[in-house]
């Protein structure tokens, strides 16, 4: 079939999405019965190649597979975590054409010809990635789970910071961010930890940032 | 080995190892994401399918129909597991909700059914076609509505000492005062997560869960099998903080659904399903009344404590810190249960004293305020050394006054303004508060098997879990120190109930026990070498991947030349708790600066100073304590599983919802402990830090605040509605 033809969405079907959204919201967690169902008569699938780590690597996916779930369950990279699978925790994020985002949040056939970076990608157990050394040696971690993402978070972060783009504590938008903790902390803040090692990652940080000046 | 005496020197003294900061020997595979966690075991089992679990739509009554023709034909599904098809199942003893609802519901979210399909998008689509018609019918989600209806309970009878009544009604200077925590939700990262694979009657299943073989005994007798046909294997686990105590519906319906499709199967709960499927920390109603000299001397403490859970649930112990933490000769220290029919009550990080202290620290700094006492010098006066209602039975260890006095120096408590509202910096009102830690300590048999072989490598193999406490780094550390070699020449397995029973993590026993086990077992590998060397074990000094003896030295791998060397043994605690009661202590001090417009409470700065026996590693062990910290930051302002007292459902199901601490919210942290070492805990002389870590530091934020603005909240989390009232007025 074409998916590229136009939704036949009329005004009038989307008031009955509408409503039919509304009822869901006793069913928790998911997106609306009558959508799935539509979904699940018939299944679509589509290739899509990805640049991951370096290697190219050719999916046939049902276009319902997160880019998280491409990663984890096809090519079983399960040091990207899922940790709410909606965007909430950020355990999911991975860099994807330089820029990092929550792979949860992303359906893998839109990123067709993407280069992704994982954190299999940053470093290995024999050759860590400074970043990786660094949350080592500032135990920047505990129960390990959000770890990969407050990682390819940080080594996303100090290229953001590089690249003058300011956030919500940089005093201008024009002047260029300045590298100290409230910035780290700002930028971080969609990685949960719920361990709690937030003093201890902004400390792993800040050696990597100071390392590069 | 039976550990009835206090400890005297062993080779832990020699601290070559043991208590030096250690980075965590697994820090390698977890920051480069090449640590299995329970969800991501391709390998194990081939031909995996996917599970997706279905939630109550109710919060009580049954299921009238359930409809599964739609799900069933719909792409890719292969089974679906209801408790109509799931065979007769019993319920676990640490469990008091069923794990597979129908037709009788118990509680929102409860899982009604498993579907199985080839993947999980196929899985996930299925699971909103079963068409399932329920009757809802009354139940109670208020607790503050039932508070009347509140019972004793076995477990925590009513604690009474002197004449607390009549000392409070003569007491010179009293307070009285009512106080409210919220329920709060575990949210560890990773979710519950579990694959099943049968071989035959032989059921493994890689799971997430803090107490193998709690669950592995559980799920046995859930599922109507023989103990020895469970294999649990749990090699690391994205946070618990008790929420992985117990067996959970992911481990029971992956292992139904595996049996039902013919085939291994994977589950996770979704995040949305994890709040009201799983337990939670219950929410208390606290009332605390203290009666004193003039002088500041307590004379009657009394605290009473309300929580509700489902019938046949448990207590939330809050009350139970004041048995123990300050003098005063006559008590009463009371609880009561009230039902409730919201989701399953049960421990979460520090239970009874998190919560309990949450009340208590705040009522001992509005005391000292009407004392016009310093709250450091009110708790100090108020010390004891030993159990108030049992004189004759000493602390361990009790190095609270330090903590305090030493915390109050390093945080500059003295340059505090006793009188609130009155330091400000620009738009900021700043503010300074204390809160004292206190959980005790638990002692829990635990075993461990050592292996020597001919390469000089030792291995440990235990059933007990590092849920993030740093359980692999100070098992090594403690073999490493006992059989003199490197952190390099030792390797540690966990997480499998084919190894030998452990304590598990939980209570903050897990660090001392487990390695207390260790000891226990490297002892025995130490009798086992010396005999394969002919040598004295008395004589023998192990050191340097050496062993001396009579002037002759061996390296150790020699003994080892014949085969290799299996040790096995277990620590068992006696009656020493009964002789000693022994307790870990800390002081909170926090800083916090509270907008004068908007009452949005910033914390700036955090010290904790802690007296919790030896430290096994100072590094993993400072992070349980920031990481405590972080959780209490928490509780004090931001986490409240809002109840949908109509419906009866925690509303805010999700992290978007029920808000956790983020980077931005955290400031640097610092942690001080107190050299001490304890004889009565174990052979390491060691207690636990990760709960101790939570206790008071929500009370001394929530102290901070009212010496900021003059906003005395007590009603937790402080959220800025309930400051605005205090704040200036703006010009």
């Amino acid at each position: 079939m074409d998916n590229r033809a136009p939704l036949p969405l009329s005004r009038r079907t989307l008031l009955i999405v509408g409503v039919v959204t509304a009822t869901a919201m006793v069913l928790p967690p998911f997106i609306s019965a009558k959508a799935c169902a539509a979904n699940a008569a018939r299944p679509i699938k589509s290739s899509v190649s990805l640049s991951v780590n370096g290697e190219k690597r050719d999916l046939d996916l049902d276009t319902r597979t997160t880019l998280l779930d491409a990663l984890r369950e096809h090519l079983h990279l399960t040091g990207t975590k899922k940790g709410c699978d909606h965007g909430q925790c950020g355990a999911c994020t991975v860099i994807v054409d330089g820029r990092r985002i929550n792979a949860c949040l992303t359906l893998a056939v839109m990123h067709d010809g993407a280069k992704v970076t994982t954190i299999e990608g940053l470093g290995t157990p024999e050759k860590l990635h400074p970043m990786q050394a660094a949350f080592i040696k500032h135990d920047g971690y505990q129960c390990g789970y959000c770890t990969p993402g407050q990682i390819c978070s940080a080594v996303a972060v100090l290229e953001e910071i590089r690249a003058g783009i300011p956030s919500h504590v940089s005093a201008s938008l024009t002047d260029s961010p300045q590298l100290i903790a409230s910035e780290l902390q700002e930028r971080m803040s969609g990685n949960i930890c719920r361990c709690g090692a937030y003093s201890n990652i902004i400390e792993a940080i800040t050696e990597v940032a100071e390392a590069d000046l | 080995m039976k550990f009835d005496t206090l400890a005297t020197t062993n080779p832990i003294d020699q601290m070559k190892v043991v208590g030096k900061p250690t980075t965590r020997i697994e820090g390698p595979l977890k920051t480069t994401g090449t640590a299995p966690y329970a969800y991501e075991h391709h390998d194990v089992a081939p031909n995996q399918a996917y599970g997706v679990v279905v939630g109550s739509a109710i919060a009580k009554g049954r299921i009238a129909s359930m409809n599964l023709q739609e799900a069933q034909s719909a792409p890719g599904v292969i089974a679906i597991v209801t408790a109509a098809n799931a065979g007769k199942l019993g319920k676990g003893k640490y469990n008091t909700a069923k794990l597979l609802g129908g037709p009788d519901i118990q509680h929102y979210h409860q899982a009604v059914a498993l579907v199985v399909a080839d993947t999980f998008e196929q899985a996930r689509a299925a699971a909103q076609l079963l068409d399932i018609q329920y009757v809802s019918s009354e139940g109670a989600f208020d607790l503050l509505s039932v508070r009347g209806s509140g019972a004793p309970t076995e477990e925590a009878p009513d604690t009474t000492h002197g004449d607390f009544a009549a000392a409070f009604g003569a007491a010179p200077v009293q307070f009285d005062a009512t106080y409210t925590t919220p329920d709060q939700a575990h949210s560890m990262m990773e979710p519950f997560a579990s694959i099943a694979a049968w071989q035959g009657k032989q059921l493994t299943l890689w799971t997430s869960n803090q107490m193998i073989d709690w669950s592995v005994t559980d799920l046995a007798t859930t599922l109507g099998i023989p103990k020895k046909n469970v294999r649990l294997i749990s090699p690391y686990i994205g946070g618990g903080f008790g929420g992985k105590l117990f067996l959970r519906c992911d481990a029971l319906l992956a292992a139904l659904g595996a049996r039902l499709a013919g085939r291994p199967v994977k589950v996770a709960l979704a995040r949305p399903m994890m709040f009201n499927n799983s337990t939670h920390r219950p929410a208390t109603i606290q009332r605390i009344r203290i009666g004193t000299t003039p002088a500041g001397k307590i004379t009657a403490m009394g605290h009473e404590s309300w929580s509700g859970d489902l019938p046949g649930g448990k207590l939330e112990l809050a009350a139970q810190p004041s048995k123990l933490l300050y003098a005063g000769d006559n008590r009463l220290v009371s609880m009561r249960l009230c039902t409730l029919d919201l989701p399953e009550g049960n421990a979460m990080r520090a239970p009874g004293e998190a919560s309990g202290l949450m009340a208590l620290e705040i009522a001992m700094d509005e005391m000292a305020e009407k004392l016009k006492l310093d709250p450091v010098e009110f708790r100090i006066i108020n010390d004891t050394q030993v159990d108030p209602v049992d004189p004759k039975r000493p602390f361990s260890q009790r190095h609270l006054i330090e903590c305090l006095r030493t915390g109050a120096t390093r945080f500059g408590w003295d340059k505090r303004h006793a009188q609130p509202g009155t330091q400000r910096e620009g738009r900021w009102l700043i503010g300074m508060g204390v809160g004292v830690a206190f959980r005790n300590n638990l002692q829990m048999k635990s075993g461990a098997r050592v292996r020597l072989d001919a390469s000089g490598t030792v291995t440990v193999e235990t059933d007990m879990t590092d849920i993030g406490t740093g359980s692999y780094t100070i098992i090594a550390q403690t073999a490493a120190e006992m059989m003199g070699v490197g952190l390099n020449d030792v390797v540690v397995r966990l997480g499998d109930s084919s190894f030998p029973v452990s304590s598990g993590s939980g209570g903050q026993f897990g660090g001392n026990c487990s390695t207390a086990g260790v000891y226990a077992a490297c002892v025995k590998l130490r009798e086992a070498v010396a005999q394969r060397l002919g040598i004295s074990v008395e004589d023998a000094v192990f050191v340097g991947g050496e062993v001396h003896a009579g002037g002759n030295t061996f390296a150790l791998h020699d003994a080892a030349t014949a085969g290799e060397i299996v040790a096995e043994d277990a620590i068992e605690f006696a009656e020493l708790s009964k002789q000693y009661q022994q307790s870990t202590f800390g002081a909170h001090f926090v800083e916090v600066a509270v907008d004068s417009a908007t009452g949005e409470t910033r914390v700036r700065r955090m010290l904790a100073v802690c007296a919790a026996g030896r430290i096994l590693n100072p590094t993993s062990a400072r992070s349980q304590v920031i990481g405590a910290m972080t959780m209490g930051v928490g509780a004090a302002l931001m986490e409240d599983l809002v109840v949908d007292k109509h419906l009866g459902f925690f509303v805010n199901h999700d992290l978007a919802g029920y808000e956790v601490p983020v980077h931005a919210d955290i400031p640097h942290q610092e942690v001080i402990f107190l050299d001490e070492t304890d004889p009565a805990s174990s052979p390491m002389k060691a207690k636990g830090v990760g709960e101790l870590g939570l206790c008071g530091v929500s009370a001394a934020i929530a102290n901070a605040i009212y010496n900021a603005t003059g906003a005395r909240v007590r009603e937790y989390p402080i959220t800025l509605d309930k400051v605005l009232h205090a704040l200036p007025p703006m010009i």
